[in-house]
């Protein structure tokens, strides 16, 4: 870990600008995945602009019927919500099947969207990695690539986005809310707020240098059967193989979000569209263009059968 | 004391405090966070600095050059040690590779420098400063594609790679049903909590290593030898230590690095190899491929039985000894094993708890379930079936000492409700889960290990045990501790136990699960010998006397331990020294894995629901510690046969997932609830205590019943573990 500067910001608006007037800035929420990597190196921040104690803990109701989490709202505190639990049960599903339980107390809302890939790879310095230091090569590509994304990804990087949560919020349609240096606030719908690598696999969001996460917002609650079912290794405390997250309705419409096989949270309009086919369609549907490696190829027919086991949780209870 | 002939009634046999379940008396020290461990000894060495080790980059090659100036220039650094200026280093013999690599690079991730500063973020800070060049060399990876250059190994502790009885070929091709297959089990790392630490410190020319190491005796001779100093200038203290499972047996860079650290910067060191080190630069348990064949007649008797075992290490290595309990465990008068070496340029391989047995058993067990299927016959049945009372290769002239794999077999099916499996694989359904139920005999040989202790009295009564044995966690406080209290007839609170030193006696130490029965004989001869010295003070015969709640006695007098001490007290040291019984008699350890398992019929994955064990393990010296170590034991054999793999990147010949996050080991919510049962016991030619090792037993099997459980639930048979939920959707696919 190298040296850095701290401070404890004392206004959100203050935080954005101290983060852009600092060259190496970086916020520090739970801490829980930035100071991991700062101790590995893999991320040398020269400043940190604590963001704890700027109000943004809170859940409110919005004018249009929906909830807005606060950027630092823990993800305990979130998944218990009553709210997230009564309308967004798919969202509380996702959060308490990521980490652990000591974890989620600690990590927050803005700071889950940002976490960075669980790669190998990426994680020891020695090895080559685009992601990390630009232009020194794939390390999974032709190596352990089990774990890593199978859609979205590019040449240059195959890491999977780990993230629970953010799954649940895309199938949600949520929008991730900023301020930037100058107090500007925008609001950047979920599907677009990630990027995919494509040459330059170090960019991974469309935030601006300096610009921060206020909250997120969910619309209006949509009703349905709300279920999150996360397939990995072991029963508990390990990054999806496969996850999907679904809302089925009614009247056998539903939609779909998946996590573990892409570069982002993964949503596919097609698969929504497919819904009343069955799982096969909607796994044809969302794995279209789909590209896998020898160690990953599995995770195609995974969540095929994962949709599947979900269909069928669904016919037992209609 | 010597032990040479089977023992008869003694002071043990009391079973006052012995055999009695109780707490751990370290339990509250370790819980409240006051029993200090190695590198928390700020006690000890209150001004400490930091050392942080750098690992190389590389596989193999050397280190063609090393610009150490941004480091030693960066702020807080007090010195840097490579192999430029540590002086000459001998090599432990227990060590395969230099602790302290350069010029020439063994491995990944071996030390090649340590880095000392003021605090331990300026050391981490300062280590990445270090500039390499490397030359790397082409090395060998692949245990897979190396395999056809096995060589035969030398004898492993005395038993020789190969083996060979009756004619195998012969009774293999005339058998009428065989099984013939192939498993090939991954390289494990030991995952234990407390990483590898040291604080180091000299005084003059003596250097006192507070460290977290299995075997004191082993290490102080290690340490001298490659320091290069006297035996007698090393003093290794290690009285906690937080797991071991073997990677602690032997000194490792911590330790030396510590010690040339304090010798460098003038002040005492303290190292800890950082967790994301751990499994590249330290020992793990080889990867095997192990081949299995057996040939029965259509009752299922074995008439012959061959396995044959590949694994990998650096030149100097040895073998994962996967086939050894294939000689002793099952009948059958046609029999062979082999071992094959094969260089491999990845990371030192080397004993993980229950080494050759855990994975051994991993193959034969469901070899033998496979053998089960094909006679049509109950594998619990099957395994009855061919129980044998003597070594099967010595012949009946070498009986086992005590032998109750078939009780443990039939205890345990009865209380795991055995009758209810469905031979059918495939069958049965609970909701979304395929359920299905595997069994698979546990066996570990026993080994007894010279070991000594002393015993004293205080003025005021109070017993004190010192020992260099250790406790890894497994209750050797509690059980020495036990044993005093048994022999001098006193409760278990009037005792202290002090361990972990090597200013006390060369015990056992712990490994090999030799441990708890070699370290309370030690104890046991100790106390033998003060008791004799507490009659004669009485002027009661040593042979009458009686000891007794704090008093010794004949007949109707008495005298109490404190007068009889006096005020200096009363000290006796002796050890005991094991004579040729496990040469006469095979002594091991038996059991039966029973396991329950739901396979998900859409995803694949696997839940355990239920397990149960039956175990003969001797003398059950604390029923509760013991307990506990077969649960965890297997926990971790639940952990081989589902998620424990490191992952082999054979173009750069490393272990990639070197995290915990990403080299899984089971959760809470991976195990169920976990049935002992402890199958009664004594073993009179294993030592004065007539009890045998536990503490790797429940490894041994339990993933195989596992594997078992998965197969009679999917009717698909996984043979590479560990059986992960994209082998299972493949073969389903297939
Ligand atoms: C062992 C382990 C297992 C885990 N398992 C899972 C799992 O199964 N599923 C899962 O989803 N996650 C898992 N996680 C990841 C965990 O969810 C994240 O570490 C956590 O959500 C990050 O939140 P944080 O507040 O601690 O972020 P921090 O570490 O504080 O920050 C992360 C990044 O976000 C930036 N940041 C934080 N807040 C803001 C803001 N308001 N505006 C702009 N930038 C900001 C920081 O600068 C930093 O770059 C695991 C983590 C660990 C260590
Ligand atoms: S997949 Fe991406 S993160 Fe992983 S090594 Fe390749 S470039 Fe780096």
């Amino acid at each position: 870990m190298k040296s850095f500067t701290y401070e404890r910001a004392t206004s959100v608006q203050a935080a954005a600008k101290a983060a852009a007037s600092v060259q190496g800035a970086r916020f520090i929420a739970g801490g829980t995945n930035l100071l991991d990597l700062m101790k590995l190196q893999i991320e040398t921040p020269t400043h940190l602009i604590d963001v704890n104690h700027l109000g943004l803990d809170r859940i409110e109701e919005t004018p249009e019927g929906g909830l807005r989490i606060g950027a630092l709202v823990r993800n305990t505190d979130l998944a218990a919500d009553k709210r997230v639990r009564r309308d967004y049960a798919v969202l509380s599903r996702a959060l308490v099947a990521g980490a652990s339980g000591q974890l989620r107390n600690k990590a927050t809302t803005g700071g889950n969207l940002l976490q960075r890939t669980r790669c190998p790879y990426f994680y020891d310095t020695r090895m080559p990695c685009n992601k990390r230091q630009p232009g020194s090569g794939c390390g999974a590509m032709q190596g352990m690539s089990r774990s890593l994304a199978i859609l979205g990804v590019s040449d240059a990087c195959i890491a999977q986005h780990p993230s629970d949560m953010a799954v649940a919020m895309r199938l949600l349609d949520s929008a991730v809310d900023t301020i930037d240096a100058n107090g500007a606030t925008r609001s950047i719908p979920i599907a677009d707020f990630h990027l995919l690598p494509g040459d330059t696999p170090q960019r991974e969001t469309l935030l601006k240098p300096g610009e921060m996460i206020t909250a997120v917002t969910l619309p209006k609650p949509i009703g349905g059967a709300h279920v999150y079912r996360k397939v990995r290794d072991r029963a508990s405390y390990a990054f999806a193989l496969v996850s999907v997250a679904a809302v089925f309705g009614k009247d056998g419409t539903a939609r779909f979000a998946f996590g573990g096989i892409g570069a982002k949270p993964w949503r596919v309009a097609a698969a929504d569209a497919a819904a009343k086919q069955g799982p096969k369609a909607v796994a044809e549907a969302a794995l279209t263009g789909a590209r896998t490696t020898h160690h990953n190829d599995f995770k195609k027919l995974l969540v095929e059968r994962t949709l599947a086991s979900l269909y069928r949780q669904q016919e037992a209870r209609a | 004391m010597k032990f040479d002939q089977p023992a008869g009634i003694n002071p043990i046999d009391r079973g006052r405090v012995i055999g009695i379940p109780h707490d751990r008396i370290d339990g509250a020290a370790k819980v409240t966070g006051t029993a200090p461990y190695a590198y928390e000894r700020h006690d000890a060495a209150p001004n400490a600095a930091y050392g942080w080790i750098v690992g190389s980059a590389i596989a193999k090659g050397r280190i063609a050059a090393m610009d150490l100036r941004a480091a030693e220039g960066a702020p807080g650094v007090l010195g840097v040690v490579t192999h430029a200026n540590a002086g000459k280093l001998g090599k432990g013999s227990m060590n395969t590779a230099p602790l302290l690599g350069g010029p020439q690079i063994d491995h990944y991730e071996q030390a090649v420098a340590l880095v000392i500063a003021d605090t331990f973020e300026n050391a981490r800070d300062a280590a990445k400063l270090v500039r390499i060049d490397y030359v790397a060399d082409a090395g060998k990876y692949d245990l897979a594609a190396e395999s056809i250059r096995g060589v035969m190994p030398p004898d492993s502790f005395g038993s020789p790679a190969d083996s060979k009885v009756g004619d195998f070929d012969s009774g293999f091709a005339a058998a009428a049903v065989t099984v013939d297959q192939r498993y090939t089990t991954p390289d494990h790392s030991h995952a234990m909590m407390e990483p590898h630490a040291t604080t180091a410190a000299w005084n003059g020319d003596r250097l006192t290593l507070w460290t977290s190491n299995q075997m004191i005796d082993w290490g102080v001779g290690e340490v001298a030898k490659t320091l290069g100093i006297p035996r007698a200038n090393v003093r290794l203290v290690s009285p906690y230590i937080g797991g071991g499972f073997g990677s602690k047996l032997f000194v490792r860079a911590d330790a030396v690095l510590a010690a040339l650290g304090a010798k460098r910067v003038g002040r005492p060191v303290k190292v800890a190899i950082a967790r994301h080190q751990i499994p590249n630069n330290t020992t793990h348990r080889p990867a095997t491929i192990q081949r299995i064949r057996i040939g029965a007649d259509k009752h299922g008797l074995i008439d012959a039985i061959g396995h044959e075992v590949w694994s990998g290490d650096l030149p100097g290595g040895g073998p994962e000894t996967a086939a050894m309990q294939t000689r002793l465990l099952y009948r059958g008068p046609n029999r062979m094993t082999a071992h094959r070496l094969v260089t491999l340029n990845l990371p030192e391989g080397n004993a993980m708890r229950a080494p050759g047995e855990a994975v051994g058993l991993l193959a034969l067990e469901v070899a033998m379930d496979e053998l089960a299927e094909a006679c049509g016959v109950d594998p619990v049945e099957l395994r009855i079936r061919n129980d044998v009372q003597y070594d099967p290769e010595a012949g009946p002239q070498r009986p086992f000492s005590s032998r109750k794999l078939v009780e443990c077999l039939r205890a345990g099916a009865d209380r795991f409700g055995w009758a209810k499996r469905n031979p059918k694989p495939g069958q049965v359904r609970d909701g979304r889960w395929l359920v299905g139920m595997g069994v698979a005999a546990a066996f570990r040989n026993n080994v007894a290990m010279k070991s000594g202790a002393r015993i004293g009295v205080d003025g005021a009564g109070r017993v004190i045990v010192e020992t260099d044995m250790t406790d890894i966690g497994t209750g050797s406080y509690t059980i020495i501790g036990q044993t005093a209290a048994e022999m001098l007839g006193v409760t278990l609170d009037q005792v202290t136990v002090r361990l972990g030193d090597s200013r006390f006696p060369a015990s056992a130490g712990s490994g090999g699960q030799w441990g708890a029965n070699s370290s309370t004989a030690g104890v046991y001869a100790a106390a033998m010998a003060l008791r004799a010295m507490l009659a004669e003070k009485a002027g009661y015969p040593a042979d009458q006397a009686q000891f007794d709640d704090g008093l010794v006695k004949l007949g109707n007098q008495s005298q109490t331990l404190a007068s009889l001490a006096g005020r200096e007290g009363l000290w006796a040291e002796d050890s005991i020294d094991f004579g040729d019984l496990d040469k006469r008699y095979a002594q091991a350890t038996f059991g039966a894995h029973f396991c329950e398992v739901g396979v998900d019929i859409d995803t694949a994955e696997i839940r355990i629901r239920r397990m149960g064990g039956a175990f003969a393990a001797g003398r059950i010296l604390n029923p509760k510690s013991a307990r506990s170590q077969v649960i965890g034991a297997m926990t971790m054999g639940v952990g081989a046969a589902l998620m424990e793999a490191l992952d082999v990147d054979t173009r750069f010949g490393f272990f990639v997932n070197h995290d915990m996050a990403e080299y899984l080991v089971p959760v809470h919510a991976d195990i169920p609830p976990q049935d002992v049962l402890f199958i009664e016991e004594l073993d009179d030619k294993s030592s004065p205590m007539k009890a045998k090792g536990v503490g790797e037993l429940g490894i041994c099997g339990a993933g195989a019943a596992v594997a078992n459980a998965i197969y009679n639930a999917t009717g698909i048979r996984l043979r590479d573990y560990p059986l992960t939920i994209d082998k299972l959707l493949k073969a389903q696919a297939a």
